[in-house]
C-alpha cells in the first residue's frame, strides 16, 4: 500500500518545529510501524536528506523505549508499544501524522525523541525498597498471598514509556507514579517505606512540571500494558494514609 | 590455515584457587585484598552497561562506598537489553525437593557448555545463584508464586529438574527493574553518577592500566573523557552481528570491541547461540527477530508434515503424517534438549524440504493437546502475553492455528576474556555478564544468563575488585595525559571520516550484508569452505564500508545514523575474527558445528585431544593476523563425555 506520512521535524531543543510530509510507497501490512520508519529513513538517506530520528531499542513491546503519537494517539490505535504496532492497522491512500510526546515535563531532543529523564528522578524520589545487596533473607521466609503477587506483578510491568504522559490533557506523570506506588505496596517487603515512598514520589512528579491528575483516564486507554487507572486510587489512598498518620505523631 | 592466524604463548587464569571445588570461592574471597569502608570513598569505577550485570554492580558498589560512574546509550538505565529477557532465572534452591542442588546445577551448566567453560567458575556461579534469588525477592521482585505464597518454578531446556524461577513472561524485566531501582537509590544517595545516552568509544590505557574511557554524548556530540581508577564493562553480547537477531537494535559489539583493541583477549568469539523458539522472517524489511520464550516447550509439540510441500492447514494434517522429529529422535529429553539441538534438526528438517510457511522457513509448535491436557485458562495464564504477542506480529492466533517457529541468533557465548576475578587481560578493566566469556563454555543453557548477570553483579565482582582497588587510588590523570589525548582524537577522526566520505550506500544496507554473509556461513552449520569464503567476502565489504558509506548531518546534534555507523564498523572487524576462530576450531561444540565434525547421526561430533581449550584471541593491529593464546580446559569433577540427550 501506499502512505502519506506527516511528520514533525526539530532540529534540536531549542529551534522550533514543523511538520513535513513524505509518500512511501510499497508498505507491506506485515511491517512494523518503526520498520515503516526505517523504510523511509532509507529513502531520505539516499535522497540526500537527514534521517527521522526516533527512539527504539527492543523492538518487542517492552524496553519501552518507542513511542510517537499516531494521528492524535499515543502509540497509535491499537494500545500497544509502537514497535508492535503493524501496518496492517493502516489502509491504502491513509495520511498518518506522527508527532513526539508533547509534555512540558519531556522536552523535544530531535524530531520525535523527547527526553523522559523525569521518570527516573521519580523513581529516585522514592520509587524501590531499600535492600542493600547480602542483607536479603531466604526468598521464602516471608511468603505474599498470590493475589497480592499478582496485582503487585500488573503494577510492575509498567516500562516506563510515558504514553500515559503524552495521552493527558494535563500531562500529568500519576499513572506511572501510581503503578510503582502500587507495585511495591502490594508487597510486604515495600511496607516500612510506603508512607514515606509516596509523598517523595508525588513531591517529586510534582517538581518535575508534570500536571496534576484530575481523573480523566485517557492515560490508561493508550497504557499499553494495561496499568489500571484503580492503581491512581491506590495512590490517593496511600497518600491520604501517610499525610494523616504524619499529623497525628 | 596458519596465513590467517599466528599462535602465541598459552595463558592461564591464575586468580581461582586449587583444592576442593566448593571452597575455591571462599578461598578466593578470604585472599583478596580488603578496601577499608573510610578509603572507598577515594576510589573510583566506572561502569559502562546499565542490564543486569552492569545495574547490580553499580548498585553494589555504589553501596559498599566506592564512587561509582555508570554509562548507557539509552535514555534511561532501565531499557538495557536484559529487560527482554522473557523465561526466567535459575537457582539451584531444591525448593520442588526434586533431587536439585548445587553441585547438580553446576553439573548441568558444564555438560551443557559442552566441555568448554571453567569448572571453578561455573561452581561459583551455582553457588551464589541461590542467593540472587532471595536479593531479588527482598528488592520486590514479584516472581510467580502459588496459591500458599510461596514461589512457583519450572524447567527449562536441557534439564530434568524444576529450578527456574520466573514472573510470567517477563523475568528480565523484573529483574532488570529490581537492579535499576538499586541503581537509582544510589543516585539518590550519591553514590552513583548516571550517564544516559552516552556511548563509549575507547577506553584510556595508561600507565598500564584501564584508567578511563571516551564516551560521545549522543545528544550534544560531544566528546567526554572519564577517569577512574578501574573499569568494569557490562556491555552486552554481539548477535546483532548477525543484523538479525532477537538482541535489541542498538546491542553491540564496540564497547568490548575498544578495549579488545587495546589490549583485552576475546575469547571464543565463534561461540553463538541459536535459539530454536523465535518467530520467522516475513520479509526484506525485516529489521529484528522476536523471540518466543522457550518455556513454551515446555508444553508446546514441536513439529513438521512427513512430507514434504504439504499443502494442508497443519489442523488437517492426522497424527500419522506428522513428524514430532524431537521427541522420535530424543525420547529422554523430547522437546525439551538444548538449544543447539533443536535449532539444528530445526534447520534439517527444513533442508529436507519439509519446512512450513513462507519460504519453507519453519517449524510448527503446536499447543493443541495442551490445550486439550490442561484447558484453555491454564494455558493462557502460563502463556498468554507470548500467545498475543505472536498474534500481533503475526497476525494468526496460535490458541487455533499451531504456531510457526524458526532458530535465530539470541546470545553470544564468546567475549572477553576474564580470570576468576573477571578481570581482563588489561589490568583494572573488568568485564561482566553477557560481555565475558566465562561461564558458559559453547553453549549456554536457558535462564542462564540472568543468573549469571546478576551473579557478577550483584556478588561477584563486588567481591574481588577489592582486590584490586586495595592498590589504589592511583596516579590522578586529567584530560592532557597524552593516553587519554590520543584515545580522544582517535574517536573524533573516526567519527570525522565516517562523517566525510558521504558514498552512496546506507549504513543498514551494508550491515545486512554483513549479516547474511555471517548467517550463511558462520550461523547454525559451518565448513571449512563456507568460511574462507566468508572471510574474503567480510573483507571486501569492509573495504567498501570506508570508501561508499552514506552518514549524513554532523556530530554536533543527536545523529542515530552516525552511531550505527561506529557499530557496524566495528562488527566487521569482529565478524572477520569469529570467522576465523570458527575456522580454527575443526570440531563440533555446542552451538558451534563444524559440518565437517559430526557422528553418524548427525550430532556434533568434539574433538577433546585438539580442542579442549578456550581460544583467547590477540589484536594485532587492522588486518593484521591476530594471535592464539590457548588456555588449557581441565576437568577434575566432571568426567568429559560426548553429549547424550537420547
Ligand atoms: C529476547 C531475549 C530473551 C532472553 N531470555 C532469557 C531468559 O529467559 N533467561 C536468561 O537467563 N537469559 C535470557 N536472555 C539472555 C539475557 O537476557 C542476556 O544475556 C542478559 O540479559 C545480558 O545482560 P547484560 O547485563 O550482560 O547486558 P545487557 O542487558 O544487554 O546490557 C548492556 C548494557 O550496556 C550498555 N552499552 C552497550 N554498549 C555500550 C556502549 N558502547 N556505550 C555505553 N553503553 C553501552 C547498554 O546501554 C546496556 O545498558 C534473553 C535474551 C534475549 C535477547
Ligand atoms: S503507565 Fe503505561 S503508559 Fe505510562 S509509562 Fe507505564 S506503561 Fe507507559
Ligand atoms: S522499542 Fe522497546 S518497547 Fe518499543
Amino acid at each position: 500500500m501506499n502512505i502519506t506520512l506527516r511528520v514533525w521535524r526539530q532540529k534540536s531543543r531549542d529551534v522550533e518545529g514543523r511538520m513535513v510530509t513524505y509518500e512511501i510507497e510499497d508498505v507491506s501490512p506485515d511491517m512494523s510501524f518503526l520498520e515503516m520508519l526505517d523504510v523511509l529513513n532509507e529513502k531520505l538517506t539516499l535522497q540526500g536528506e537527514e534521517p527521522v530520528a526516533f527512539d527504539h531499542d527492543c523492538r518487542e513491546g517492552i524496553c519501552g523505549a518507542c513511542g510517537v503519537v499516531i494521528d492524535g494517539v499515543a502509540h497509535g490505535p491499537e494500545t500497544t508499544t509502537t514497535c508492535q504496532l503493524h501496518m496492517r492497522s493502516f489502509s491504502d491512500g491513509d495520511v498518518i501524522t506522527v508527532e513526539p510526546w508533547r509534555a512540558t515535563a519531556f522536552p523535544v531532543v530531535k524530531d520525535l525523541v523527547v527526553d523522559r529523564g523525569a521518570f527516573d528522578r521519580i523513581i529516585q524520589a522514592g520509587g524501590y525498597i531499600s535492600a542493600p545487596t547480602g542483607t536479603a533473607p531466604d526468598a521464602h521466609a516471608m511468603p505474599v498471598p498470590k493475589s497480592d503477587a499478582d496485582r503487585a506483578f500488573d503494577a510492575a510491568t509498567c516500562i516506563g514509556c510515558g504514553a500515559c504522559v503524552a495521552a493527558c490533557p494535563n500531562a500529568s506523570g500519576m499513572l506511572f507514579t501510581a503503578a510503582k506506588v502500587t507495585h511495591l505496596g502490594m508487597l510486604p517487603q515495600g511496607q516500612p517505606e510506603r508512607e514515606a515512598r509516596v509523598v517523595k514520589m508525588v513531591n517529586q512528579h510534582d517538581e518535575e512540571e508534570f500536571g496534576g491528575c484530575t481523573n480523566i483516564g485517557e492515560c490508561a486507554a493508550v497504557c499499553p500494558k494495561g496499568i489500571p487507572l484503580d492503581t491512581i486510587s491506590q495512590l490517593n489512598r496511600d497518600l491520604l494514609g501517610s499525610l494523616t498518620s504524619a499529623s497525628s505523631e | 590455515m596458519t596465513e590467517l592466524y599466528i599462535e602465541g604463548d598459552p595463558i592461564r587464569d591464575e586468580k581461582a584457587p586449587e583444592g576442593p571445588i566448593q571452597e575455591r570461592w571462599d578461598k578466593r574471597r578470604f585472599s583478596a585484598k580488603l578496601v577499608n569502608p573510610a578509603n572507598r570513598r577515594k576510589l573510583s569505577v566506572i561502569i559502562v552497561g546499565t542490564g543486569l550485570a552492569g545495574a547490580s554492580a553499580a548498585a553494589t558498589l555504589g553501596e559498599a562506598g566506592y564512587q561509582v560512574t555508570s554509562f548507557c546509550y539509552q535514555d534511561s538505565p532501565r531499557r538495557a537489553h536484559s529487560i527482554a529477557a522473557q523465561g526466567g532465572i535459575n537457582a539451584a534452591k531444591n525448593y520442588r525437593n526434586d533431587g536439585d542442588s548445587i553441585y547438580r546445577l553446576f553439573y548441568d551448566t558444564v555438560k551443557g557448555g559442552d566441555f568448554r567453560s571453567r569448572e571453578s567458575n561455573v561452581h561459583r556461579l551455582a553457588q551464589v545463584s541461590v542467593e540472587i534469588i532471595d536479593q531479588c525477592v527482598a528488592q520486590g521482585v514479584p516472581f510467580a508464586r502459588e496459591y500458599g505464597g510461596l514461589l512457583d518454578n519450572r524447567s527449562f531446556g536441557g534439564v530434568q529438574v524444576s529450578r527456574t524461577f520466573y514472573a510470567r513472561g517477563q523475568t528480565g524485566q523484573q529483574l532488570l527493574i529490581g537492579a535499576y531501582q538499586a541503581l537509582e537509590r544510589q543516585v539518590a544517595a550519591g553514590t552513583v553518577e548516571m550517564n544516559t545516552r552516552h556511548e563509549m568509544l575507547e577506553v584510556i590505557v595508561a600507565g598500564g592500566r584501564a584508567r578511563g574511557i571516551i564516551a560521545r554524548d549522543m545528544v550534544t556530540g560531544e566528546i567526554e573523557t572519564h577517569f577512574a581508577d578501574a573499569v568494569v564493562l557490562a556491555t552486552g553480547g554481539y548477535g546483532n552481528v548477525f543484523y538479525l537477531s532477537t538482541n535489541a537494535m542498538g546491542c553491540n559489539v564496540t564497547a568490548a570491541w575498544r578495549a579488545h583493541r587495546k589490549g583485552a583477549l576475546f575469547a571464543n568469539p565463534c561461540y553463538t547461540q541459536i535459539h530454536p523458539t523465535c518467530i520467522p522472517v516475513s520479509g526484506e524489511y525485516q529489521s529484528k527477530l522476536t523471540l518466543m520464550s522457550e518455556s513454551l516447550r515446555n508444553d508446546g509439540r514441536i513439529w513438521v508434515p512427513k512430507k514434504g510441500g504439504d499443502p494442508r492447514d497443519p489442523r488437517d494434517i492426522p497424527e500419522e503424517e506428522r513428524d514430532y522429529y524431537l521427541e522420535r529422535r530424543y525420547p529422554a529429553f523430547g522437546n525439551l534438549v538444548p538449544r543447539d539441538i533443536a535449532s539444528r534438526a530445526a534447520k534439517n528438517v527444513c533442508d529436507e524440504g519439509r519446512g512450513v510457511g513462507p519460504g519453507g522457513l519453519g517449524v510448527y509448535l503446536d499447543f493443541a493437546d495442551a490445550i486439550k491436557r490442561m484447558g484453555r485458562p491454564a494455558v493462557e495464564a502460563r502463556y498468554g502475553n507470548l500467545f498475543d504477542m505472536y498474534q500481533r506480529i503475526t497476525g494468526e492466533n496460535p490458541y487455533e492455528v499451531p504456531m510457526r517457529i524458526y532458530p535465530a541468533v539470541h546470545y553470544t557465548m564468546g567475549g572477553l576474556w576474564v580470570d576468576y576475578d573477571l578481570q581482563s587481560t588489561l589490568p583494572g578493566l573488568f568485564v561482566t555478564g553477557e560481555a565475558n566469556f566465562s561461564d558458559h563454555g559453547a553453549n549456554r543453557l536457558g535462564a542462564s544468563a540472568l543468573m549469571q548477570g546478576l551473579a557478577d553483579g550483584y556478588f561477584v565482582l563486588p567481591n574481588t575488585v577489592n582486590d584490586y582497588l586495595a592498590d589504589g587510588p592511583f596516579e590522578k590523570l586529567d584530560e592532557n595525559t597524552p593516553e587519554a589525548r590520543e584515545a580522544s582524537e582517535t574517536v573524533r577522526a573516526r567519527i570525522d571520516r565516517l562523517l566525510s566520505i558521504n558514498g552512496t550506500r546506507t549504513v543498514d544496507s551494508f550491515h545486512k550484508e554483513l549479516g547474511q554473509i555471517m548467517w550463511d556461513y558462520c550461523g547454525m552449520e559451518r565448513t571449512e569452505e563456507g568460511l574462507r569464503k566468508a572471510i574474503d567476502r567480510i573483507r571486501e565489504l569492509r573495504g567498501e564500508f570506508w570508501q561508499n558509506v552514506r552518514v549524513l548531518g554532523s556530530n554536533d546534534e543527536l545523529n542515530q545514523a552516525l552511531e550505527k555507523a561506529g557499530r557496524v564498523a566495528d562488527f566487521f572487524e569482529l565478524a572477520e575474527l569469529m570467522c576465523i576462530d570458527a575456522l580454527h576450531r575443526r570440531e563440533s561444540c555446542g552451538g558451534h558445528f563444524r559440518a565437517e565434525s559430526q557422528t553418524e547421526d548427525g550430532e556434533a561430533l568434539r574433538d577433546d585431544d585438539e580442542f579442549a581449550y578456550v581460544a583467547a584471541w590477540e589484536f594485532a593491529g587492522t588486518g593484521e593476523q591476530p594471535v592464539l593464546r590457548k588456555e588449557d580446559l581441565e576437568y577434575e569433577y566432571v568426567e568429559m563425555k560426548q553429549r547424550s540427550y537420547k
